[in-house]
Order: structure tokens, then C-alpha cells, then sequence
């Protein structure tokens, strides 16, 4: 016989859950007892729930296993919104314990109530409110079930504070297994689909592979790398889906869409056949949906059916875990390559040649006029890459630093890079890159961010401190906001309305004040061997924050020229355009 | 064109908020919306009715077809369906009038259910396209109150919608 709360910490445990990232409050106090009275899974108290949410998510995106969120009921739900949120946009396998009001006391409007399950509802795969003790292991066992099966998300698990009772005491036993009527994920891809879809692929004249984070959050990119090798097809990867293919190989031609390389944007426009693997055909890919790509038969893989033909309407569609659907399709290559279009061979290699003239467009060569000394924010990113070797974890926040970090940190595997792309939510680099420390404590981990950004989440510098959490933070410091800077040079003659930051701290002081170690650099000549100290052994196991005073001028480039432009309509610097 | 969208959902507490949130969230519309538990109490039947094209039509299905309590789902409007609404009028009745609105309802197949030396309240069934018409035959008359039930509906012939 165990209470609520015991019950609650025991299922938790069965899922093998290690970390919880949470902060107390009123109506979860039952469970965060019968927490103390374990020490199987840690706890980590971060500083405002929304971090709790991201640090969950960091860990979940870098380890591929479910974050797991525990909050109090009313405000602490609620500053848990944006983080569930951001987990929904991106996939991401998140279960979120918040703490409820008595039973008695749900809907009269008593202390610390917020219907949480009616307001999290459009941003979760799905909810639970529970109502007896007994009922929270089937719960548990259901949300994690579902967070992470079939095109994972965000799962909250509402619990009433009188379920957790500690004076209640009921029957424990945790379900083996779990099985929902209404719920059944395709397991595999339709074998019909699948053989229309090679022979597609053999006979095409110049093809893309366009792959997304589906591809990461499935874990395929090797079966990815052996397909697009076979095939010597060109392959661009979304920004959720950069590390999903190695970013260094020849075959790569960058990230695609608003912010995508020239190569990748032109070959997308002028390819007659595209293989999209779980990637959603985004706005932010497309440009005017109606110019997309106009001469390509799209060949569409992806476990949700809601995702094919939502936004472009595709050929082949193939609903389908990306794992057992490019195993299907590798297997199926090899018995079909006899079938292959004679003169495929030739036609590829002149598709490549196309493909290397766009190439010699350089379209991410940094711009710098004589004289001037500034420091460009993308070499920024560039001497973090040398210096870490690009093996780094790269976290971001949201904006022209996220961009920069996309393009100019090539990601060889998968699960390295992280940062909210679909709901663009700034504050996420910090306590994400704090989620990857805690799953990887000796691996490199850098938050490469802004001097806005970083400002949502830095009450998180406090959390780092207690945990002893060695994350590199590389502030991009611009002062001002430089993506809402770049629309507002682009598109609103230069009025930059609330774009500026003004009275900044010294974020140095700021962080040596936690205890963590801080640099300024604002001469070029001194970004490598500062950030050559920074990862070095000596500042191995501390947090040191960088803050690199750039030019604010620069804008990121390629950038596709809406509204109304196609994939291949783009910027390549100010005033200058295809 | 007109959808008429037949679900079976857990019955559970908060499943019919999923449902009206996804139309209200990807701003899909209703026209009319239905449910009651079925003869396996375990499950609720749904009809609801939408202007969509075939293309949205498409998305609310499968973004339906997500929903963790959605059992399983029907466009009754692919195929031959029966479709039925009840619908419940009150109308001032004095007069010749209080004659000429029994014949029609007559003519409708309507019954008149309540009585009162002013009023008849009556009871009509049908497609929404035959109450729309009875409506309309009333337009002389003084309607005090109207309430529709909105759609409700299967297939004809031997296809069922069952676990």
C-alpha cells in the first residue's frame, strides 16, 4: 500500500526516468516528499518553470529519451506553457507532472487554480487530469507511451494535490504494458508506396533529398547517409534537421528555405523529384507555396499522415517510421539497381555540375569592407567551431545568432544541434544547453546566443551555479535585436521601433557574481585565443560566459525574398538579389 | 461543399473539448454539432457538420484521426447516407392562421406536440434541407423560438461505423 504521491515517484522510477526538472510549490509538496524520500531519480530546481520545460527538452532532444517536467498548479503551470509549447512545434518527447488544487476545490476559482488541461490542450499530443491515486500508474505508463511513440510531444499529467495524500494508502502495481484502442502509430511504411517511390528514384533526372528532423527524432540519419550515398543524390537538411546528414560531406548542400544556402534553395527550385523525409514543408522552407519548386514529383516520408499534402501536395506519399521505411527502401535499392535508368549516370553528374556552379556563388563568404575592424558575428561562429573542432553541443536562442550558428557550425551527427525551430522561442539556449550538461556532463556543451535572447532565461546563471554546470555561453552582443533590426532595415526604411537594447548589464559582472567565469571580447584579433582559454582544460568544469561585442550592422544572408518569391527568389547581401 | 463528419470518441470527461478546440484552433467551422454516449457506454458518436473543400476536408480527418480519443471516423457525405435533425418550432397561432400552419405542418409531416390558445409548438424531422423549407413556408407566420438538434447520421446499406 503506497500513497499518491509514493505511487506517482515509483512510476516515474519503472520508467527509468533519471532526472525531473521541476520547482515546488503548494499542491505538488506530497510528491516533492515522497521525492525526498528517494534517491533513485535527481531532481533539479531550476530558477522559473518555463526553464524547467527547456532544460527537460535540451535532455530529451540530445538523448532522444522523454524529458520530464514536475510543476506546482496555477502560475507554475502556466510559466510552463512556452516550454510545452516549444517541445509541441518540434516534436519533442516531454511528460509534464503538474500539481492541481484539491478535487473539491477545481472550479471554484480557489488559490493557485488554472485549468491546466484546458489551457495546455492545443500544445499537447495529448493530457491527463487524474482523479484517484489508483489511476496514476496506468496514467503515467499511458503519457510516456504516448510522448514517445509516433511523432512524438508533450504529454501533461495534471494531478489533483488530494490524490497525493500521504494518508491515503492504496494497491501499487505497475502495468508491463500499455494498449490504447484509439491509438496505434503506423509501424511500418505501405510496401506499394515504397517500390513506387524507388523507381521514382531510379529514373530521376536531378533529384533532392530534403530531410528533416523527423530524420532525428527517428533516429535514421545513418540509414539517411547509406541512401543518400548509394543513390549520389544531393541532400539539404531544415534547420531541425541540420546534423541528420554530415554537414562536411561533399553531398551536402547546406540548409535550405528562408535563411538557406544559395545551393541548396536554387537545386530545390530547379530539382525535378524531391525525397522529403520527416520534414512538414514549413512556411518557413517554402517561400510562396504556389512558386514551390514547380518542376519537382515530391516523394514524402513521415510517421503523422496529417503532415503529407497539408501545406504542398505531394506524389508518393509513405506514412511510416523513417527507420523501418529507409531500411525498407536501402534493402530494396540494392535488388532494384539493375533497373536503374541507363542514362541516370550522366544526367546526375550534370545535375552536379549545376549544382557547383551555384556552389561557387561562396553565398556564406563573410563581407568586410578596408578598415573595418569589427568583429562579424559569423566568425564568431566560426572560431567556436575551430576551436571546439565541431564537436560541440551547439544550443541556441532565437534569431540572427540562431541563423549564424545554423550556417556557419557545420553539424556532423545528429542530436547536436539544438534550438527551437518551430516556435522560435527566445530563452531557450540556456537552460536546453543546461538539459544537455546534465545528460552529457563531460561533453562539450555551448549556448551560442544573444544579447536579448539570453536575457529571458538568465536567472538560470543561478541554477548552473548550484548544479555545477560547465555550459559555454557565446553572447553575440549586437546591441540591439538584430533579427527584428534586419526586417526593419528590409522592409521598414530603417525605423528601428524597440529593436535597440539599452541599458544592458556588464554581463561579465553578472556572471562572476554567480561564480561562473565571464570574458569581453571587442577586437577581432583577440576572438580565437579568448575562445581558445574558454574551452580549454584549465575552465573545463566552469560555466564561462563570452560576451563578443559584433558589428550591428550585418544582416544574414541568403535570405529569400518574400512575399511572393519562390525558393529560388533570395537576398545574397544588402541590395543585392537573385 | 457540405461535410457531414461522423466520429466515435471515448467517452470520456474533456474528449469533446479536443474535438470543438482542433476546429477552433485550425480554424475549421461547425455548422452543427451533435453527441451522446452509444450502446457501449465506453463511447460517444459524433456528427458534426462543415463547409470545407476537399483538400481541408482532408485535414480535419486526419487532424481528427490524431486526437488520442478519436476511435475511429466517417465522411458520411462520401457515400449514400441517411441524415436526419430534429427540430422544434413555436409559432403564434390565432386566427385563419391557426389553421393554414396545422395543414402545412400536415404537409411536412410535422406534429404539433404542445397547444396553447395563441401558440403551436411543433415537432419536425428530416434532412437540414427539409426544415430549412418548412422554415421558409412559415415566413408569414410569427416563429417565437426555434431549436435544432443538428445532424445526426449513418451510412445506408451494410458500411457501419463500429469499434
Amino acid at each position: 500500500m503506497l500513497s499518491g504521491g509514493d505511487i506517482l515517484i515509483r512510476s516515474l522510477q519503472e520508467e527509468d526516468v533519471d532526472y525531473v526538472f521541476g520547482y515546488p510549490g503548494g499542491a505538488v509538496l506530497h510528491i516533492y516528499d515522497a521525492l525526498f524520500r528517494q534517491d533513485k531519480m535527481k531532481h533539479v530546481l531550476v530558477r522559473h518553470e518555463q526553464a524547467a520545460t527547456h532544460m527537460a527538452d535540451g535532455y530529451a532532444r540530445s538523448t532522444g529519451r522523454p524529458g520530464v517536467v514536475l510543476v506546482t498548479s496555477g502560475p507554475g503551470a502556466t510559466n510552463a506553457v512556452t516550454g510545452i509549447a516549444t517541445a509541441y512545434m518540434d516534436s519533442i518527447p516531454m511528460v509534464v507532472i503538474s500539481g492541481q488544487v484539491q478535487s473539491h476545490l477545481i472550479g471554484t476559482d480557489s488559490f493557485q487554480e488554472t485549468d491546466m488541461v484546458g489551457i495546455s490542450r492545443p500544445i499537447v499530443k495529448h493530457s491527463f487530469l487524474v482523479k484517484k491515486a489508483e489511476d496514476i500508474p496506468m496514467t503515467i505508463k499511458k503519457a510516456f507511451y504516448i510522448a514517445t511513440t509516433g511523432r512524438p510531444g508533450p504529454v501533461v499529467v495534471d494531478i489533483p494535490k488530494d490524490i497525493t495524500n500521504p494518508t491515503d494508502l492504496v494497491e501499487y502495481s505497475y502495468p508491463a504494458e500499455v494498449a490504447i484502442r484509439s491509438y496505434s502509430p503506423a509501424s511500418k511504411g505501405h510496401s506499394g508506396q515504397i517500390k513506387k517511390a524507388i523507381s521514382m528514384l531510379l529514373s530521376a533526372e536531378r533529384p533532392m533529398i530534403y530531410a528533416g528532423g523527423g530524420v532525428i527524432q527517428g533516429n535514421g540519419s545513418e540509414l539517411l547517409a547509406t541512401l543518400s550515398r548509394k543513390l549520389g543524390f544531393p541532400v539539404t537538411n531544415t534547420l531541425m534537421g541540420l546534423g541528420a546528414f554530415p554537414a562536411t560531406d561533399p553531398q551536402f548542400l547546406g540548409m535550405l528555405g528562408m535563411h538557406g544556402t544559395y545551393e541548396a534553395n536554387m537545386a530545390m527550385h530547379h530539382c525535378d523529384l524531391i525525397l522529403a523525409i520527416g520534414a512538414r514543408f514549413d512556411d518557413r522552407v517554402t517561400n510562396t507555396v504556389s512558386k514551390f519548386c514547380p518542376h519537382a514529383k515530391i516523394i514524402h516520408i513521415d510517421i503523422d499522415p496529417a503532415t503529407i499534402s497539408k501545406n504542398v501536395e505531394v506524389d508518393v506519399p509513405i506514412v511510416g517510421p523513417v527507420v523501418n521505411v529507409l531500411s525498407e527502401m536501402n534493402e530494396l535499392l540494392d535488388v532494384s539497381w539493375v533497373d536503374r535508368s541507363s542514362d541516370q549516370e550522366k544526367l546526375l553528374a550534370e545535375w552536379w555540375s549545376q549544382i557547383e556552379g551555384w556552389r561557387k556563388q561562396d553565398c556564406l563568404k563573410v563581407e568586410r569592407d578596408d578598415g573595418d575592424t569589427d568583429i562579424k558575428p559569423q566568425e564568431a561562429v566560426q572560431a567556436v567551431y575551430r576551436v571546439t573542432n565541431g564537436t560541440s553541443y551547439v544550443t541556441t536562442d532565437v534569431g540572427q545568432h540562431q541563423m549564424f550558428a545554423a550556417l556557419y557550425y557545420p553539424f556532423d551527427e545528429p542530436r547536436k544541434w539544438i534550438n527551437s525551430g518551430g516556435l522560435g522561442t527566445m530563452g531557450f539556449g540556456l537552460p536546453a544547453a543546461m538539459g544537455v550538461q546534465m545528460a552529457f556532463p563531460d561533453e562539450v556543451v555551448t549556448c551560442i546566443t544573444g544579447e536579448g535572447s539570453i536575457q529571458m532565461n538568465i536567472q538560470e546563471l543561478s541554477t548552473c551555479s548550484q548544479y555545477g554546470l560547465p555550459v559555454k555561453i557565446i553572447n553575440l552582443n549586437n546591441r540591439s535585436l538584430g533579427m527584428v533590426k534586419q526586417w526593419q532595415d528590409m522592409q521598414y526604411e530603417g525605423r528601428h521601433s524597440h529593436s535597440y537594447m539599452d541599458s544592458l548589464p556588464d554581463f561579465v559582472a553578472l556572471v562572476e557574481s554567480y561564480g561562473h567565469v565571464g570574458f569581453k571580447i571587442d577586437r577581432l584579433d583577440e576572438l580565437e585565443d579568448v575562445l581558445a582559454e574558454v574551452y580549454s582544460e584549465k575552465l573545463k568544469d566552469k560555466l564561462v560566459f563570452v560576451d563578443i561585442q559584433t558589428d550591428p550592422e550585418v544582416h544574414v544572408y541568403p535570405m529569400h525574398v518574400a512575399p511572393n518569391g519562390a525558393m529560388r527568389d533570395m537576398w545574397l547581401k544588402k541590395g543585392v538579389r537573385t | 461543399m457540405r461535410r457531414i463528419i461522423s466520429v466515435l470518441l471515448e467517452n470520456e470527461a474533456g474528449a469533446l473539448s479536443r474535438v470543438v478546440g482542433l476546429f477552433a484552433q485550425r480554424s475549421y467551422n461547425i455548422e452543427s454539432l451533435t453527441v451522446a454516449p452509444t450502446d457501449d457506454a465506453t463511447l460517444s458518436r459524433l456528427t458534426l457538420t462543415t463547409r470545407a473543400s476537399d483538400k481541408q476536408v482532408e485535414q480535419i480527418t486526419k487532424q481528427l484521426n490524431k486526437l488520442i480519443e478519436v476511435v475511429k471516423l466517417v465522411d458520411l457525405t462520401d457515400g449514400e447516407h441517411i441524415e436526419r435533425e430534429l427540430m422544434l418550432i413555436k409559432l403564434k397561432a390565432t386566427g385563419a392562421q391557426r389553421a393554414e400552419i396545422k395543414r402545412t405542418a400536415d404537409i411536412f409531416r410535422g406534429q404539433i406536440v404542445d397547444v396553447t390558445n395563441a401558440t403551436y409548438t411543433i415537432q419536425l424531422t428530416g434532412t437540414t434541407e427539409k426544415l430549412d423549407a418548412f422554415l421558409r413556408s412559415m415566413a408569414d407566420a410569427t416563429v417565437m423560438e426555434v431549436v435544432r438538434s443538428g445532424v445526426s447520421g449513418l451510412s445506408r446499406g451494410e458500411k457501419i461505423l463500429a469499434l
